[in-house]
């Protein structure tokens, strides 16, 4: 690692305060992302601001028709919230599903969507469940967060307080990891609500995608069956040394079918 | 609003941690990270570095109760918090999980073994039940070369027997 200065934020103005001060300071939450891309010297920031000791940023809530995730929970601590349990069974599964246990006890729901891996498990749900990302400066909707390879909507500085995810009728997730890495190298997210079914993918692709035609098919008849027939067009996935463009294709609708399938038994 | 202080470091107080029940302060470059602070600065080398990418789960320490990767871990991060190291376990005798990696021969050249034990103390604290599938699934972030997991498995399970029973 290259050197840096470290700081320690304990309120959100603070952190904002040192992020604004600094030549080219970087946002610290579980660092299970930042550190080992820092390591590899990938990047090379002037100075950490750790905003883990913020409690503003640590809170679930189910309130209404939303459950409210603060960006600095835990993916150990969102797989076993009773709140989030009972309110989005399909999203506690996932957070359970991301790296291991160690991973799980540091890494944050905010650093893994703020850095959009292209493999990441949680902006799947983000997009499945068109939730909404409030910052320190507005709020974002889940599908015009993601832009693209590591890219989001996030402005320099600005910082993920929290995630609103609509409780849905159901969902679930199913995720065929890469069996190195852990990552996904096909993961879908399906939610099914009042006004329809959405399908998010990822691992596939450049970046999460919405797959229209398979939500499509699942807003006319909720069952793995509706997929029969359905062609997932391998052109724009992802084609490298893990698994080629068609294999890919062919994990969608396999996963996609899974998903759906434990999203039927949770009705 | 508090002010935020840009004089790095200098007068602020010092950070410290615990470590195995004692206080120690953390010193060193900012970017140390927490398992070379164990051991180059506090000489506790029972904590190993095996892969340095975060993947294989030798550098496991409990962090405030939870197993972490202290090679994904600034020591300063770690400020405030409670660390506990496999030199941490031991009292007059070898502590339950050890005592059981040793009585199932869970181990052959011992490299991954801190790490393995107290992953296996973090899931035998978090699960009520442990069936070998669980074990197998929470083991996920820790490799080992030698055994083929098979004794470890049998190793954790009779440990979480054990300490349930008591
Ligand atoms: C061995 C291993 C396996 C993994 N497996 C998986 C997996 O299977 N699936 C998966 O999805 N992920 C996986 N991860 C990644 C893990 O989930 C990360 O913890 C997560 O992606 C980043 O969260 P973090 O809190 O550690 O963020 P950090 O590393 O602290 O930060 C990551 C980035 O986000 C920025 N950031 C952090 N918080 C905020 C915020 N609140 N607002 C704005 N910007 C912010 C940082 O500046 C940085 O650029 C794995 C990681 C490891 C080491």
């Amino acid at each position: 690692m290259y050197a840096f200065n470290y700081h320690r934020a304990e309120t959100l103005d603070q952190a904002q305060d040192l992020l604004a001060h600094y030549d080219d300071p970087k946002i610290l939450a579980g660092g299970h992302t930042l550190l080992p891309t820092m390591k590899q010297r990938l990047a090379n920031p002037s100075d950490l601001v750790d905003i883990a000791a913020i409690s503003a940023l640590k809170d679930i809530q189910h309130v209404g028709s939303m459950l409210s995730i603060g960006a600095l929970e835990t993916h150990a601590h969102v797989a076993t919230s009773p709140i989030v349990q009972q309110a989005i069974p399909g999203l506690a599964a996932l957070a359970g599903q991301i790296g291991d246990p160690h991973v799980r006890n540091r890494g944050t729901l905010g650093g893994s969507i703020a850095n959009n891996d292209p493999a990441a498990d949680y902006p799947a749900a983000c997009l499945a469940l068109s939730a909404l990302i409030h910052t320190t400066r507005r709020h974002i909707k889940a599908q015009d967060f993601f832009i693209d390879l590591f890219e989001t909507a996030l402005e320099e500085h600005e910082i993920i307080t929290r995630v609103e995810f609509p409780v849905p009728e159901t969902s679930a997730y199913a995720k065929f990891p890469n069996p190195a890495s852990r990552y996904a190298l096909v993961g879908v997210y399906v939610a099914k609500t009042r006004n329809g079914v959405d399908v998010a993918v990822t691992g596939a692709g450049p970046v999460v995608f919405l797959a229209t035609d398979l939500a499509e098919a699942l807003t006319r008849s909720f069952m793995p069956g509706a997929l029969d027939g359905v062609s997932i067009n391998p052109e724009q996935l992802n084609d490298d040394l893990h698994a080629s463009a068609a294999y890919r294709a062919h994990l969608i609708g396999i996963m996609t079918r899974q998903a759906v399938t434990t999203a039927l038994a949770r009705v | 609003m508090d002010s935020p202080n840009f004089d790095d470091a200098s007068d602020m107080s010092i950070p410290t941690m615990s470590v195995n029940n004692k206080p120690v302060q953390i010193d060193g470059e900012a970017r140390t990270l927490l398992v070379h602070f164990l051991r180059d600065t506090l000489g506790l080398t029972g904590t190993h570095v095996g892969c340095d990418t975060s993947q294989c789960g030798a550098c496991v320490v409990m962090m405030d109760g939870r197993a972490v990767k202290s090679c994904t871990v600034l020591a300063l991060q770690a400020q405030g918090s409670d660390i506990t190291t496999i030199e941490g376990l031991i009292s007059e005798d070898l502590h339950p999980v050890q005592a059981a990696f040793q009585q199932h021969h869970a181990l052959q050249c011992g490299f991954c073994t801190p790490g393995m034990i107290l992953t296996a103390l973090d899931m035998i604290h978090r699960n009520p039940v442990l069936d070998e599938e669980k074990i197998r699934h929470e083991l996920e972030g820790n490799l080992c070369r030698c055994t083929g997991y098979q004794n470890i498995v049998k190793a954790i399970k009779s440990a979480a027997d054990q300490i349930r029973s008591e």
